[in-house]
């Protein structure tokens, strides 16, 4: 394929008395193309983003400006799991909405990590409410609602981390709010009780 | 002794076959390569473990740096023309003909209004430096708000194209209240439902997600 017929065409042949030109190879040596062609293949290989970013879809609560009060807050303290989001990647939570102020909520601390972290908690909550709906004390439409309250002085990434954790844990009903004077008060509190800064 | 005469072999390959592959498959990268955009800050996106694939068109993008600064964006060239006209009109930014092309072939943009006219103006090269200087869109969590630029910029892409998906490409660093902002200002045109652009990371064992997609898996 690469080489020509050099041989001159028409099948006559040439006289004896008429000299030969020398014949030159129109071999070509095609190695350097294609050096040419990997390498170039290399470069548009490692150009090429194949791995196309992926998404999180989220679904904000549809908030409606008529909505009246009493229609409101039909979540169950009983299965409502708070969490807020703190500085240095650090989570409170607690049990409920705190809706009652004479009974403050227990707060706790714990982190993203891995293990005995806010999965397990989230876990335990859902087994909880699981239980109260086998014995009858939920109706069969309630379920583990999880309201998430972030600081001002958390990161994006800790939003993220708390949303990715409502998909592996496979929290339903979650939502983002804006966090009240009252539980900025509780973290400070604790975190005075605590000795962090 | 008589030696069995091997036919001698030329060591010479025909290399015509392999320069064929090569430059087909130099042909397919070539076809398949969507050269990344400019962008005109790094941002680092925090991982989760969806993966829905980012649609190819109709996105617009809203990028939040570290520091906080908000970058827009919208793939469609045609439709940038429309935005820009429309910002133009309504803010009274009296921008040439060439300002507005000039806006068209950017990748985002990051600038305030009361800069946008000097920073289109600018040489290509000049502006490269103001967009990684840039101070970003100012937001606010109140969508009417006077200094609520972000709000403006979202309107009116979505006159011009209402099926704009919205996606938030944010760094895992930036502040809680700038991407707030965002979310807020999306709320006040009541868009609820919206995209954050994640990496991928695996389902960790043990958990719900895992057991679905075990049971995904074995069909």
């Amino acid at each position: 394929m690469a080489e020509m017929d050099t041989s001159s065409g028409g099948g006559h042949k040439k006289g004896p008395g008429v000299k030969k030109g020398k014949k030159l190879s129109t071999r070509i040596d095609l190695t350097p193309m294609v050096d040419l062609g990997f390498l170039l293949i290399t470069f548009f290989m490692y150009t090429t983003t194949l791995a196309k970013p992926k998404t999180m879809e989220i679904n904000m609560p549809y908030k409606d400006p008529n909505l009246k009060e009493e229609e409101k807050n039909k979540i169950k303290e009983s299965v409502a799991l708070t969490i807020l989001l703190s500085k240095n990647h650090k989570i409170y939570y607690y049990e409920g909405m705190a809706t009652d102020p004479t009974k403050p909520p227990d707060l706790k601390a714990t982190t993203f990590a891995q293990k005995n972290g806010i999965r397990d908690e989230i876990i335990a909550k859902k087994k909880m409410v699981d239980g109260m709906k086998a014995s009858g004390a939920l109706g069969p439409k309630d379920e583990t609602t999880v309201l998430i309250k972030p600081d001002t002085t958390s990161t994006y990434s800790d939003l993220v981390n708390i949303l990715d954790e409502m998909n592996i844990n496979d929290v339903r009903v979650y939502a983002i709010i804006d966090i009240s004077d009252v539980d900025q008060n509780f973290i400070k509190e604790t975190e005075l009780a605590n000795g962090i800064k | 002794m008589p030696h069995a005469k091997l036919p001698r072999k030329s060591t010479n390959i025909d290399m015509t076959a392999m320069c064929d592959v090569a430059f087909l498959l130099l042909t397919f990268f070539m076809l398949a390569t969507k050269f990344k955009p400019d962008e005109p800050v790094v941002v680092k996106t925090p991982s989760s473990i969806s993966d829905i694939p980012l649609p190819d068109v109709d996105i617009m993008l809203l990028t939040v740096d570290p520091k906080g600064r908000i970058f827009f964006a919208i793939d469609n060239k045609g439709m940038r023309q429309n935005l820009i006209e429309s910002i133009n009109s309504d803010k009274g930014l009296n921008l040439t003909k060439e300002e507005m092309v000039s806006f068209d072939i950017d990748a985002s943009i990051g600038i305030p209004f009361n800069q946008l006219k000097s920073y289109l103006a600018a040489p290509p090269d000049q502006k490269k430096t103001l967009q990684t200087n840039a101070p970003g869109i100012p937001a606010d969590t109140a969508v009417l708000a006077p200094n609520n630029e972000l709000a403006k910029w979202i309107y009116y892409a979505r006159t011009s194209n209402p099926k704009l998906r919205i996606c938030i490409k944010a760094d895992g660093d930036a502040s809680y209240p700038s991407v707030q902002k965002i979310i807020k200002t999306l709320e006040g045109y009541k868009i609820f439902k919206f995209n954050l652009i994640t990496n991928l990371k695996g389902i960790p064992a043990g958990t719900a997600a895992y057991d679905d997609q075990q049971k995904a898996k074995k069909g």
